[in-house]
């Protein structure tokens, strides 16, 4: 804050001269119209780096390298495809479970809860967000995997195999516990903090007349959810799900503990597979000539997926409130 | 809320309907209050899964011992801490002024400008980016050209993290200061970078200061970034911070994987500081705005 104080006393120094007061105005508009460009800089320079490592890769497999599920460093072959399902996949999961867990939340902290509990709950749910990414991968690993593989995966494998459709799709060949599903869960519990308090403000910013005017009218608290808060804030939850789904696609360190590090394209969500983040972490260190721009290729979809993501997320927003 | 009509009852229908109606506001609250717990639950089983685990690594003598080689006994994380301390230091260092300069644009010189709508749309995307890729982009920008992995690059690397988090606070926290103040000040004769200064900012600070904070606390647990700029190792870096600084987070992710059992132990005591550290810097953090509020 010694920043803040010098130009506190910068600027009472200048009350008494005046003369050089332009000068400082100045220098302070063009200081922080120079920090504003710098975050377009700073975008453009991750765009750029991407493309410019990634193309030597490109150039080599083409189109390919986004189809290809090669990924072999001794024949200097790779592609994107297992850990683009990877990516997609689990970040889907994480949707799956991770959406309808941080509504309800929202929902309970928002018309539930009594008063005394809002905050203690709410500072809660947010300090999960805060935990480190690579707490969740050791809890994951170390605590989760095991009790998933002992009560879900060995169970439910018995419980499946032989059937078509889920014998194959919820059949884990070696139970251990890591794999895409158990990502897919770490995900869900990381990215429910982000939507369930984005979505608290969402309804709390809603009008406390609109709500208590469906109550008297005689509406049970399921209906002014359904048919008062959701349709008045549907959007901007999609928003915060957006949010939700971009973090899930870039987060590397929990799922590169959990997810098993394969590069085998598995139709079962119990089997190992990696992600796109998760390569890069397992690899990049290690990685030189081509499997360098493999990897920097590899980062340039992931940038273009949660880009894509986001950007879609304005338009729809945007496009609704048009209406 | 204009389907709401169809689906209350109708005088005929009400004795059939209430039931149907009970039970699905009775769901709905259950689950809700389920979800919510299991929220809980999940946060009270990580907290005490390190608390047990951590405490076990625990002992005055790692804060003074450099991190153990492979198949070494004992050793410390002494030059993890302090490397994490200088790497969250720098990366705050270089992204509060240019953070905080830059949200005071969005807020007061561009406002409702094109190019500020262009920037603060970035910032968001920012703000969400992958860490991962931030890593990799500083690894091209500075430790490919320079030859050597270094702290500066990991400091650059966070700052990057952080300076999203402080633009958007201090965007958010000036939006808040009534426009009258901001009058007040013109009318005075004061010009622009006066009446931001000594009236805007300080109206804001306990807000801003929220926001370093929090930025503070969302990178000091980060590993991503780290894993391609600074790197890690198990001796004390040179005090130019070249050729690879140890910092907590990789650290963790190297010896929460290893096969050795005092690596282990330490990877569970370094998890158990740096969560307890961050959860400690997001309740001040939360502290200073609520105490801010009530005034």
């Amino acid at each position: 804050m010694s920043v803040l104080s010098d130009r506190i006393a910068i600027s009472n120094m200048q009350n008494v001269r005046r003369s050089s007061q332009p000068v400082f105005d100045r220098i302070f508009q063009w200081s922080s119209f120079g920090s504003a460009l710098l975050v377009l800089i700073v975008l453009a320079g991750i765009i750029g780096s991407m493309i410019h490592g990634g193309m030597p890769a490109f150039r080599e497999f083409g189109f390919g390298f986004v189809t290809s599920s090669a990924w072999d460093v001794g024949r200097d072959q790779y592609g994107a495809w297992v850990a683009i399902v990877g990516t997609l996949t689990s970040a889907l999961i994480a949707l799956v479970i991770g959406v309808p867990l941080s509504i309800g939340i929202a929902i309970f902290l928002t018309q539930l809860c009594p008063a005394w509990l809002k905050r203690p709950v709410a500072t809660t749910i947010e300090l999960l967000a805060a935990v480190p990414s690579i707490i969740y991968g050791m809890w994951g690993l170390f605590v989760f995997a095991p009790l998933f593989a002992k009560f879900v995966q060995i169970p439910v494998s018995s419980l499946v195999e032989g059937l078509p459709f889920f014998g194959t799709v919820l059949y884990a060949r070696v139970p251990s516990g890591v794999g895409v599903l158990t990502a897919g869960i770490i995900l869900a519990i990381m990215i429910i903090p982000f939507i369930a308090s984005i979505t608290r403000d969402i309804l709390d910013q809603i009008p406390t007349m609109l709500r208590e005017s469906a109550y008297g009218i005689g509406c049970t608290t399921w209906e002014v959810v359904r048919h008062v808060l959701l349709p008045q804030a549907g959007v901007s939850i999609i928003g915060a799900i957006m949010l939700g789904l971009g973090r899930a696609l870039g987060e590397t360190m929990a799922v590169t503990f959990v997810i098993g590090n394969a590069n085998r394209l598995s139709l079962s969500l119990f089997d190992p597979g990696s992600t796109i983040a998760s390569r890069i972490a397992n690899e990049f260190n290690e990685a030189a000539g081509l499997q360098l721009n493999a990897l920097l290729a590899l980062g340039c979809i992931l940038f273009l997926v949660t880009f894509t993501v986001l950007v879609l997320a304005r338009l729809l927003i945007a496009r609704v409130k048009a209406k | 809320m204009d389907t709401m009509p169809q689906h209350l009852p109708t005088q005929a229908s009400a004795v059939r309907v209430r039931r149907s109606r009970q039970v699905a506001d009775r769901a709905l609250k259950v689950t809700c209050i389920l979800f919510t717990v299991l929220g809980v639950i999940v946060l009270g089983w990580i907290l005490v899964m390190l608390l047990i685990e951590g405490t076990r690594g625990l002992s005055p003598i790692i804060f003074t011992q450099t991190t153990p080689g492979p198949g070494t006994e004992g050793g410390g994380i002494a030059n993890a801490l302090v490397g994490s301390l200088i790497l969250t230091v720098l990366g705050i260092a270089v992204a509060t002024p240019i953070g905080v300069l830059a949200g005071t644009y969005l807020a007061e010189y561009g406002k409702g400008s094109k190019l500020a709508n262009v920037i603060r749309f970035v910032n968001d995307v920012l703000l969400a980016a992958p860490s991962i890729l931030i890593g990799l982009f500083v690894y091209t920008l500075m430790v490919q050209p320079m030859g050597s992995y270094s702290g500066w690059a990991g400091g650059v690397a966070l700052a990057i993290i952080a300076i999203p988090v402080i633009v958007r606070t201090t965007e958010d926290m000036l939006s808040l200061v009534p426009g009258s103040l901001r009058e007040a000040g013109v009318a005075l004769g004061a010009p622009l970078s006066t009446v931001i200064t000594s009236i805007t900012w300080r109206a804001a600070r306990a807000g801003m200061v929220t926001g370093v904070l929090l930025a503070t606390a969302r990178i000091a647990g980060e590993t991503a970034p780290l894993l391609f700029t600074a790197l890690n190792n198990n001796f004390w870096f040179k005090p130019s911070l070249m050729g690879g600084v140890s910092n907590l987070p990789v650290m963790i992710y190297q010896f929460a994987l290893a096969p050795y059992q005092n690596w282990r132990e330490l990877a569970w005591a370094g998890a158990l500081i740096i969560t307890l550290s961050i959860l400690a810097l997001s309740v001040v953090a939360r502290l200073i705005l609520k105490k801010d509020k009530a005034r």
